[in-house]
């Protein structure tokens, strides 16, 4: 069977450069560029061997360390005048201690977030769950709100006289979530049979939301919407 | 004139019903009262009190204000009583992510990934997600590319009182290899 592991170790090439450097003690100011090359390029043939999933950055990096290579190799061109002439490794040497520095800003960080993870402060208002945190957009109910309707257009039903105000629906949608923290979002909308209905059911529900009686939220980006009730609402 | 006994109580009870920091201007603006140094002062104070009893709260100066935080020093029995608190860090990907953004906002992915040397665009999507980073506007280059920054919640989850707080970029020495 053929599968893939994520490569976690390795934030990507500069940190991999780095490591080879920290590892052999070798000076970012003067990379001996032939060994750190191999060095590079037996790491990223363990990669393939061990069917770990590289990222593509990987190989230009293994590409400007052969092209660096061969340019120290080449004679200067005769025209070059002495003080014009650059080491060719004098950008990646930059770039490695640029990144160098913020790897160290971020374990400063890292540090932090240890410490502040023992402090805890009140807890917000609106009710968290687990992992429904990220606040569903218009556009995310919207979408939610079109399969609504298209399912409901394929069900065949008999057309009914019914009429409903966006009052009546508000209150409704609260008893439903009375008792309850959260519904599904689908949930609400069951049993209104006529896109009339349905659509006065998501007015209701975006009144609800403007006035934050309610919160619509998802654990992913496009993911399932849950309605939760304001905490305001539970203590009542 | 409000006497200052009573400033403090009204702080305190802002401080402990509100689950975000609250800044000097913020708490002025709802007690009324025009002179910053007094109301500093009374938070000062304030603070000093809860430290001197040994409190196992601390009025924190954090995220531009001020918020009632437990001790860490207690965290282990607010965990007994609240279980469900995940134990959710930050990968290593986005702490180095954060830290470019934290030092060189505004900043755009473009500029985030030079300095990483790889993608970026999934740790970006997390940060915002979690509120870390928020876009703030967009950079006059052409295809007017997004640009990002820190925000209070940045703050809030590192401890830190503003963007002063973590050491400037010439102040961390890394270390020395060779």
């Amino acid at each position: 069977m053929d599968y893939r592991v994520r490569l976690e170790v390795f934030e990507g090439p500069l940190d991999l450069l780095l490591h080879l450097i920290k590892k052999n003690e070798l000076d970012i100011f003067n990379i001996p560029i032939a060994e750190i090359t191999a060095d590079y390029l037996n790491y990223i043939k363990l990669f393939r061997r061990l069917n770990l999933d590289f990222a593509g950055e990987f190989l230009v990096m293994a590409s400007t360390l052969i092209h660096i290579k061969s340019r120290m190799l080449l004679p200067p061109a005769e025209t070059v005048e002495e003080e014009e002439l650059e080491d060719p490794r004098q950008e990646l040497a930059a770039r490695l201690l640029e990144y160098q520095k913020f790897k160290e800003a971020a374990s400063i960080l890292k540090e932090r977030e240890a410490i502040q993870r023992n402090v805890y402060g009140r807890l917000p208002l609106i009710p968290q769950d687990e992992d429904y945190t990220i606040e569903a957009t218009l556009f995310d109910l919207l979408d939610a709100f079109q399969k609504v309707v298209i399912r409901a257009e394929k069900e065949v039903r008999e057309i009914i006289q019914e009429d409903i105000s966006i009052e009546d629906r508000i209150r409704e949608i609260l008893n439903l979530l009375e008792n309850k923290r959260f519904i599904n979002f689908e949930a609400i909308f069951t049993g209104q049979r006529t896109k009339r209905l349905l659509i006065v059911t998501f007015l209701a529900l975006l009144e609800l939301i403007r006035l934050k009686r309610v919160f619509a939220r998802q654990a992913e980006a496009f993911g399932v919407i849950r309605i939760y009730r304001a905490r305001e609402e539970l203590l009542a | 004139m409000m006497e200052k006994e009573k400033i403090k109580s009204i702080i305190e009870c802002l401080l402990f019903f509100s689950d975000k920091p609250l800044s000097i201007d913020k708490l002025a603006e709802i007690i009324e009262i025009e002179n910053r140094e007094e109301m500093k002062e009374a938070i000062e104070e304030l603070e000093r009190e809860y430290e001197l009893r040994n409190s196992g709260l601390q009025v924190l100066n954090i995220a531009e204000g001020y918020q009632f935080c437990t001790r860490p020093e207690f965290s282990s029995w607010v965990r007994r009583l609240y279980k469900s608190q995940t134990t959710f860090y930050l990968s290593l990907a986005a702490l180095e992510t954060l830290s470019i953004i934290a030092y060189k906002q505004p900043v755009t992915r473009a500029e985030i990934e030079k300095i990483r040397g790889v993608d970026t665009s999934y740790v970006l999507r997390t940060l915002l997600e979690r509120k870390l980073i928020r876009i703030s506007g967009r950079k006059k280059l052409p295809g007017r590319p997004i640009i990002y920054g820190t925000t209070q919640e940045f703050l809030r989850y590192f401890g830190l009182k503003d963007l002063s707080e973590i050491p400037s970029l010439d102040e961390i020495k890394p270390p020395v290899s060779g």
